[in-house]
């Protein structure tokens, strides 16, 4: 099981802020390929420009492994405060 | 140290306590954002973080900083939540043994809070809400410190 948390203008376009995701899936790609079969616009916006991924709260890059993820967010660009 | 407040915090207080006690430090800079009204077209903004990840890139900037232009110490206060025209939205303060660091420091500290700092800001006005992103200018505000 892994928590997935959404930040700034993704969750308005989601509809929600955070969904566990049961079983947790292998990868970071299949994650969104399941986000994007359950809400297309939404897996179009993780793909955009600018979207960065965290896993247990450290940036990651590429396709990684979520095997023992316990948390996956999805951060559109910072803006700063 | 690095604190997210949900609730309204006075400056003026903070600073107080931040220069107290200090003998040895010489020069306390700080820096306070207010949030602006824009004319009636802002009634409030809303920052997002991301509790511990937020934080925990901060403090990375800020420990470089303090290595960079050898700050004694720091103090970084972050407003997040809803906040109103006239509600100090960050405050920063620096000490060193001397003043030009003390400044510098704190300069270079807001120009990284924002325009790169893990916060996600929307604001609310009488037309709707929209999500801001840094501008040019902020870009090239902290572009100058790489």
């Amino acid at each position: 099981m892994t928590r997935v948390l959404l930040f700034g203008r993704l969750s308005d376009i989601a509809g929600w802020r955070e969904r566990r995701f049961d079983p947790t899936p292998a990868r970071l790609s299949a994650l969104k390929a399941l986000i994007a079969k359950d809400d297309r616009g939404l897996g179009e916006a993780l793909d955009g420009p600018g979207v960065r991924a965290a896993v247990d709260k450290a940036l990651v890059r590429g396709d990684v492994s979520l095997a023992g993820a316990a948390e996956v967010a999805f951060l559109p660009p910072m803006s700063g405060g | 140290m690095i604190r997210l407040l949900d609730q309204p915090f006075d400056p003026g207080a903070e600073l107080n306590r931040f220069c107290a006690g200090r003998t040895e430090t010489g020069a306390v800079a700080s820096f306070t954002g207010i949030a602006r009204g824009e004319a009636g077209q802002a009634t409030a903004l809303e920052l997002e973080a991301y509790p511990g990840f937020t934080e925990a890139q901060i403090d990375e900037i800020a420990q470089a900083a303090v290595t960079r232009f050898g700050l004694q110490d720091f103090l970084i206060l972050h407003r997040v939540g809803r906040i109103a025209p006239g509600e100090a939205i960050v405050f920063v303060a620096t000490a060193s043994a001397h003043r030009r660091a003390a400044f510098e420091a704190c300069d270079h500290l807001m120009d990284y809070l924002k325009s790169r700092a893990p916060f996600w800001k929307k604001e609310h006005g009488p037309g709707g809400e929209r999500w801001v992103e840094p501008t040019a200018r902020d870009l090239a505000d902290a572009a100058r410190w790489d």
